[in-house]
């Protein structure tokens, strides 16, 4: 199962990069969301699979009697998930506004030709 | 145009849908759940009661703007993170109630803490959701 | 010490205050500092004749070794003078020549920062001490050259001085800091026993390098000089003070105090012969084209700077004598000089020199004070420049085997010094006057008395040298390592080779005065060599450089952001790429995995179905709910293994943004035709090179075994210490509180983000 998670996991950052880099504002947002979504499956890959066994300790016992999933990784991913709500509403209403400012979506517009310095 | 299946459902579904929240933050030590878990399905029941009854109709119900749940929420995290100060504990060090309750358990001021948490969590997404409906 | 030093920085502070309330007389006050300093550094005199040194030691930061150490010796005292002497000079003058200006407050400021770096450098015996005030000296320098900041012209010469002076600042620390390390301290004084290990060192020709690289371009030696010329753009009282008098003699000073510790080594001697010899004579040929006083002074100043490096070189007693008493007339005659350059200019407003003609007229006592300066430069007996050019001629006479070369060119520079001082000194006054100058009077006796009396010194001190040599002058080289030299400057040496050779420089720059005259025409001769010139080459670097930095600039960050995506994953590729296959033995163990099961397949399958729609779904409706299906999937798995905490967080985050896209998609733009076809490729290959590049390292990564300390100390002491059975709970509540707290707060901020984005209207946007 780790190759299929390996193989979703480079399809992920590689999708992600790819919407970055067209100049659409909408698909930079999608982009980003599939970079994290690869960068959460990555950390929890990363703290080995266990099939089946949360980390919670079963109610008639005080310690662990059998094999557990790693807590840490599932805490930092629980964090992730939710501050990217965060930043996803956040970004999709900058966006929204500069759509509204700038009347388009193309991420060349935004600059400021006065480079020549 | 309304779907009346829906408007119906929504009605009953909300004080459901609450009661598994607080549930699910209440067992959260235990059993899988927790602050933000029930926080973010607390979100859900008026997010669809909204979509089915109109979203002045929810407002009503919540009387306040559920901005105002996001200081509540820090205070009553951080009050509980302070809360251990008065009795010489550092910062954060979490203190227990001698007796457990039945049905909850163990209570101490993590829970407090995760009450916190899922009431700043309803109060980020409600605002963020209402002035988006609001404003398109 | 140290209060004489400071007291120059606190009156400046004080004036960059009062710089508004400076008007009318009151800027002759600030003078009243550089006077008692000079009345305050002659005290000393006695003490130094008696060859005392004077110490200072007061810590500073102890750990490093720098210490605020100050040492007066005859070399420091003699700059002292030079420095707090002619300042006093300068200070009185300043006050009519800038009379009224709206920010002589500010001028008197730099003047007084500089008065006392300067003073600061001369008196240090830390190294890195030293180094803090030679960097202030080029600092208020800066500002002074700059000082008329209308002019452009102005502002390009403060920055050229600048940049070559700053430049050199960098390797003169190098040199300290590699010097100090070597000989293990910073102080000078205890240098002094560390001579011999410092010159057979194996890095000795580096701290050459880097001590010259800084007292050169301090000191405008050859090819760095040409900084000088352009620092003539500052006030003239400025030029006088810092770019003839002091400053740009702190490169001398340096080398004169390494003499003792770096000195009498083949490298050391034949790079200041080198440099030394080019400097003067280019400096003095140079001169002799210019019609601009100011130019001519500026030129002449170079060859004088490289007459004295010349001679540190030669490095005989003979020579550091003559070093030190050309030193001091150098300061007497160029400052009087410059002063007048000043005058005439101020009441002429003028500085061409084949305009001006028959001053005296209208300005006697500046006349008078032009004559002796022009003759003290020219060496004319009953001078103290007569002493020195003997002094000079001397030695070059004795320095051994090259000693015809050295007394040549000598000969040579000498000869054309003078004339370019009787082109600043006599020529503006003699002659008839034109009318257009009929007007013009004598300024107020602050401007003229300055020179006057600059001149009149160097007679003094011509006719009675016995004044000088045992008091000041046998310290000084004393300080300069020869110290069992006893030191007896007499007017009159009696006939012999030396005074013909005097004789000849004078009659050759009379007779050279009265053939050549100044004009334009010569100046454009000599202004086509300036095409390689050093300036020239000095500027194409400069130019080059700015042109390759803005091609760098407009490459990499050109504000787009695809393209610094790219720029960055593609280095990213290469670089990692690159290590992962020189140096990683890339392997795949299978026996460890779990199983793939049925269901495991089918949800993966439906999920790289779903990234796909994603990317190539032209639909923005098709392509968010192929974001939430993917999203689900992924709960599928946490699921899966072990993660309900995850699956539920998950599945209703995942809710949320559908609701969220579904609530502002017909407000956001429609997607962006773009078809290119290149460019899509180019991005396909980069993007599709960078996902496999992340798998390679996730499954090495997989390779290795985990480090589970952390993960199991959470697990074992869940309930012990958190009381609570569900571990990423306990860890997010009670174990990591305080993350959870700051994450709460982060979206707090978000929230408050969107509420005030929303709630202010467009048009307050744009």
């Amino acid at each position: 199962m780790e190759l299929l998670f390996v193989v979703l996991i480079g399809v992920l950052y590689g999708t992600g990069i790819y919407l970055m880099l067209r100049r659409s504002m909408v698909k930079l947002l999608v982009g980003l969301l599939l970079l994290g979504n690869g960068a959460n499956l990555l950390i929890f890959l990363l703290g080995d699979l266990v099939k089946g066994n949360p980390p919670v300790i079963s109610p008639d016992s005080s310690v662990f009697t059998a094999v557990y999933a790693d807590p840490i990784p599932q805490s930092l991913i629980l964090t992730a998930i939710v501050i990217s709500f965060g930043l996803q509403s956040f970004a999709i209403i900058l966006l929204k506004k500069v759509y509204l400012a700038t009347g388009s979506d193309n991420l060349d517009d935004l600059n400021t030709h006065d480079l020549d310095i | 145009m309304k779907i009346i299946l829906l408007k119906t459902a929504a009605n009953y579904l909300l004080p459901l849908l609450l009661l598994f929240s607080v549930f699910i933050l209440l067992r959260g030590h235990y059993e899988p759940g927790g602050g933000f878990v029930g926080g973010l399905i607390a979100s859900i029941a008026f997010i669809l009661h909204s979509l089915a009854n109109g979203l002045d109709s929810t407002k009503a119900l919540l009387k306040y703007s559920p901005f105002y749940f996001i200081p509540f929420g820090l205070s009553i995290a951080i009050l509980s993170g302070l809360a251990p100060l008065f009795v010489g504990e550092p910062f954060m060090t979490v203190l227990w109630f001698e007796n457990p309750l039945p049905v909850i358990g163990l209570i101490g001021s993590a829970l407090f803490f995760d009450i916190g948490v899922y009431l700043v969590v309803i109060g980020v997404t409600l605002t963020i959701l209402f002035t988006i409906s609001e404003s398109v | 010490m140290l209060l004489a030093i400071l007291s120059g920085f606190l009156i400046a502070i004080c004036l960059l205050f009062l710089g508004k309330q400076l008007k009318g007389n009151l800027p002759l006050a600030v003078s009243i500092l550089p006077i008692t300093l000079f009345v305050y550094f002659c005290t000393f005199l006695p003490g130094i004749g008696e060859g005392q040194t004077f110490f200072q030691h007061i810590p500073w930061i102890p750990s490093m070794g720098i210490h605020l150490d100050f040492k007066l010796d005859g070399l420091s005292l003699l700059f002292s003078l030079l420095i707090t002497g002619i300042g006093s000079l300068v200070f009185l003058y300043s006050s009519s020549y800038l009379k009224g200006h709206i920010y002589i407050g500010r001028f008197y400021g730099y003047l007084c920062v500089f008065m006392a770096s300067m003073l600061g450098v001369v008196l240090s015996d830390n190294l890195l001490v030293l180094f803090v005030f030679w960097e202030l000296t080029a600092i208020s320098s800066f500002f002074l050259i700059g000082f008329n900041n209308d002019n452009e012209a102005s502002r390009k010469s403060s920055l050229l001085a600048w940049a070559i002076t700053g430049g050199g600042g960098f390797f003169l620390m190098a040199g300290f800091i590699l010097i100090g390390n070597v000989s293990g301290t910073y102080s000078l004084q205890e240098m002094l026993s560390s001579s011999e290990l410092l010159k057979s060192h194996f890095l000795y020709a580096i701290m050459l390098f880097l001590i010259f690289a800084g007292a050169f371009t301090k000191s405008a030696q050859f090819p760095f000089h040409f900084w000088l010329p352009g620092a003539m753009k500052a006030p003239t009282p400025v030029s006088a003070y810092l770019h003839s008098a002091t400053m740009v003699k702190a490169g001398i000073y340096l080398i004169a105090r390494f003499t003792p510790i770096l000195g009498n080594h083949p490298y050391w001697n034949n790079t200041l012969l080198i440099v030394g010899g080019i400097t003067m004579v280019y400096g003095a040929f140079h001169s002799i084209f210019r019609i601009d006083l100011k130019g001519i002074l500026a030129y002449s100043t170079i060859s004088a700077l490289g007459i004295l490096v010349f001679l540190l070189g030669i490095g005989t007693h003979d020579a550091l004598l003559a070093a030190s008493v050309f030193i001091l007339v150098h300061a007497f005659y160029k400052a009087g000089l410059f002063l007048i350059a000043g005058v005439i200019d101020h009441e002429t407003g003028t500085r061409d020199v084949s305009q001006l003609a028959g001053l005296r007229k209208v300005m006697a006592p500046l006349a008078i004070a032009g004559g002796l300066a022009a003759l003290s430069s020219a060496g004319i007996p009953l001078t103290l420049s007569f002493v020195s050019k003997d002094l000079i001629y001397e030695a070059t006479l004795n320095s051994g085997n090259s000693a015809l070369l050295f007394t040549l060119i000598a000969i040579l520079t000498n000869i054309f010094l003078s004339y370019s001082g009787y082109l600043a000194g006599i020529k503006p006054f003699v002659g008839s006057l034109p009318a257009k100058f009929s007007e013009v009077h004598l300024p107020s006796g602050f401007m003229w008395l300055p020179p006057l009396f600059l001149g009149l010194g160097g007679l003094l001190f011509g006719l009675f040298p016995s004044l000088l040599d045992s008091s000041l002058i046998q310290p000084v080289i004393h300080a300069m390592g020869a110290n069992d030299t006893v030191v007896s400057l007499k007017l009159w040496h009696g006939f012999n080779t030396v005074l013909m050779l005097s004789a000849l420089t004078i009659v050759c720059g009379i007779i050279l005065y009265l053939i050549l005259k100044p004009s334009l025409k010569r100046l454009n001769a000599i202004g086509k060599l300036d095409s390689f010139s050093p300036q020239t080459i000095f500027m194409s670097l400069a130019k080059g450089t700015k042109f390759i930095a803005l091609r760098y600039t407009k490459f990499m960050h050109n504000g787009f952001l695809r393209s610094y995506l790219t720029k960055i994953i593609f280095f990213l590729v290469c670089l990692i790429g690159y290590y992962l296959i020189r140096n990683v033995d890339i392997q795949l163990y299978t026996d460890k995995h779990t199983a793939i099961s049925m269901y495991e397949a089918i949800v993966f399958s439906i999920m790289i179905v779903a990234i796909f729609t994603i990317v190539f779904s032209p639909s923005r409706f098709v392509a968010i709910i192929s974001l939430s299906v993917m999203g689900y999937c992924m709960c599928l798995f946490f699921v899966y293994y072990g993660a309900p905490d995850l699956a539920m967080t998950q599945f209703t985050i995942d809710t949320l943004t559908t609701v969220l896209f579904v609530l502002v998609l017909l407000k956001l733009p429609p997607y962006l035709r773009i078809k290119d076809k290149a460019a899509q490729v180019r991005d396909g290959f980069l993007a599709g090179a960078f996902g496999i590049l992340i798998s390679v390292i996730a499954l090495q990564v997989l390779n290795e075994p985990t480090n589970k300390n952390i993960s199991r100390f959470y697990a074992d002491n869940a309930y012990l210490l958190g009381k609570g059975k569900n571990v990423v709970n306990v860890i997010l509540v009670d174990f990591r509180g305080y993350d959870t707290l700051v994450e709460i707060t982060v979206l707090t901020i978000a929230a408050i983000g969107v509420y005030s984005m929303l709630k202010i209207q467009s048009s307050e946007i744009e």
